[in-house]
């Protein structure tokens, strides 16, 4: 399947990394995957990050698809909210998400000021915030699936890089190799709610991580 | 427990004469909220305890709250609870990445989000202090966070220091030489330290203090207090 990327500026702006919408402080369950000795190297970041692509980087596609294709009705957003808690079983991730939410929608907010921004309120999960941007952008829904998608893979990989003291060069080139799985990812989300179905899947893996990680003492990210 | 600390609550009162009173941090507020002081410096420079004093000068007068950036751990904000210079809930950590400098500047999405959580529970405050992680000399706070910054270093760093300039020393809105009760002992002048720093800071304020001499940084505090009494700039 071919993704139609209508927007494709504002797409690629929206996976900006320093898109400042407070990403940068979150691991995506890396800080806790190096502490426990899951993620010690580029080639166990790698499959870190595929893994969490499958899992949390397809339902985060799958509710940022249709998100974006349902901005315009907030009973469907306020749905779709519901149902990334109800796919997001770890309180601490549910968390995570909904501070990055509260970010994203701040950004948001600034750029289309025009919008209704308070419908969502004021902690959504970051996946529908990412959605409802996509469409003020005028971007398809494929945008922000392959944004979602992507931002599974990338923040992770960075944190991991600042973590280990990794090679950023071979960091960078394993978040490339992941790039087709990331397309694939996107492109699956589309399909699914295409059909009006959403993604469920899930990790225990991270959803343990997440946990372990918002119960320690000392930790540099806030997820 | 916790000792008490005195808090001024912000009451309504009159004033004799029926005069319209304003607020000590009333006046100020660019976005309707407390005055921002964004506190940076290199580790070690004294900015936790430069932010203790203020809390023990000002807390009295003030309704104040503080936002830390450490780099690992609560360390700062659990120095501050353990002097007991504020109450708990007046203090908050927030966790920077690895990357303290971009949470002050780049990305201030994780310290706009303590400060608005700040305002909604402790209404109303007249100032928020935002202490950055002990990064580098390179490193300021963004204008969409802070309304003025001072920089804080200190003269066991090095009396040339001033000069090797770097944001935070050329564009503090004030910049604090910290321990120069230390001057004679680590061989530092701070005649050169002094004169550098006016010249690359041209009008600037530079405050010479040392907090073993004077604990409640009483210069620091009326800098504070003045730009507190200062209208807001326009939006």
């Amino acid at each position: 399947m071919v993704l139609m990327l209508p927007a494709v500026a504002s797409v690629l702006a929206l996976a900006d990394q320093r898109l400042p919408s407070g990403g940068h402080v979150h691991s995506g369950g890396v800080e806790q995957a190096v502490t426990d000795g899951v993620v010690r190297d580029v080639a166990t970041l790698e499959a870190f990050l595929a893994r969490r692509l499958r899992t949390a980087g397809l339902v985060a596609a799958g509710i940022a698809a249709a998100a974006c294709a349902r901005a315009e009705a907030p009973p469907e957003l306020a749905r779709l909210d519901a149902a990334a808690d109800a796919r997001t079983p770890s309180p601490a991730q549910r968390a995570a998400s909904r501070a990055q939410g509260r970010g994203l929608l701040r950004l948001a907010a600034t750029a289309w000021p025009h919008v209704a921004w308070s419908a969502l309120g004021a902690r959504p999960h970051h996946a529908v915030v990412l959605g409802c941007a996509a469409h003020a952008a005028d971007a398809a829904p494929a945008g922000a699936a392959l944004v979602a998608a992507y931002l599974a893979v990338s923040g992770p990989a960075t944190a991991a890089q600042r973590l280990l003291a990794l090679d950023p060069l071979a960091v960078a080139a394993a978040t490339l190799r992941l790039g087709d799985d990331v397309e694939r990812v996107a492109a699956e989300a589309v399909a699914l709610i295409g059909d009006h179905d959403l993604p469920d899947d899930s990790d225990p893996l991270l959803d343990l991580l997440a946990e372990r990680h918002a119960s320690r003492e000392e930790r540099l990210f806030a997820s | 427990m916790r000792p008490d600390v005195p808090i001024r609550r912000a009451v309504p009162h009159d004033v004799p004469g029926g005069d319209p009173h304003e607020h000590l941090g009333g006046g100020w507020a660019r976005r309707g909220g407390p005055l921002r002081v964004g506190i940076g410096g290199p580790v070690g420079s004294g900015k936790t305890a430069l932010v203790a004093a203020l809390c023990r000068t000002l807390g009295g007068e003030l309704e104040l709250a503080v936002v830390t950036n450490d780099i690992y751990t609560t360390e700062d904000a659990d120095f501050l609870r353990r002097n007991a210079v504020l109450p708990d809930e007046r203090i908050v950590a927030v966790q920077t990445g690895c990357c303290p400098h971009t949470a002050i500047r780049d990305d201030i999405t994780a310290n706009l989000d303590a400060v608005d959580d700040l305002v909604e529970r402790l209404p109303p405050l007249d100032l928020v202090l935002l202490e950055s992680g002990g990064d580098n000399l390179t490193a300021s706070f963004s204008n969409g966070l802070v309304d003025v910054q001072l920089f804080v270093v200190d003269v066991a760093g090095g009396d040339k220091v001033p000069r090797k300039g770097g944001p935070g020393v050329t564009g503090a809105d004030l910049l604090v030489i910290n321990k120069i009760d230390l001057a004679p002992l680590v061989g530092a002048d701070l005649r050169v330290m002094s004169d550098d720093a006016r010249r690359v800071r041209g009008d600037r304020p530079v405050a010479m203090i040392s907090l073993r001499e004077d604990p409640s940084a009483a210069v620091v505090a009326d800098w504070v207090r003045d730009r507190l009494r200062r209208p807001a700039p326009a939006v």
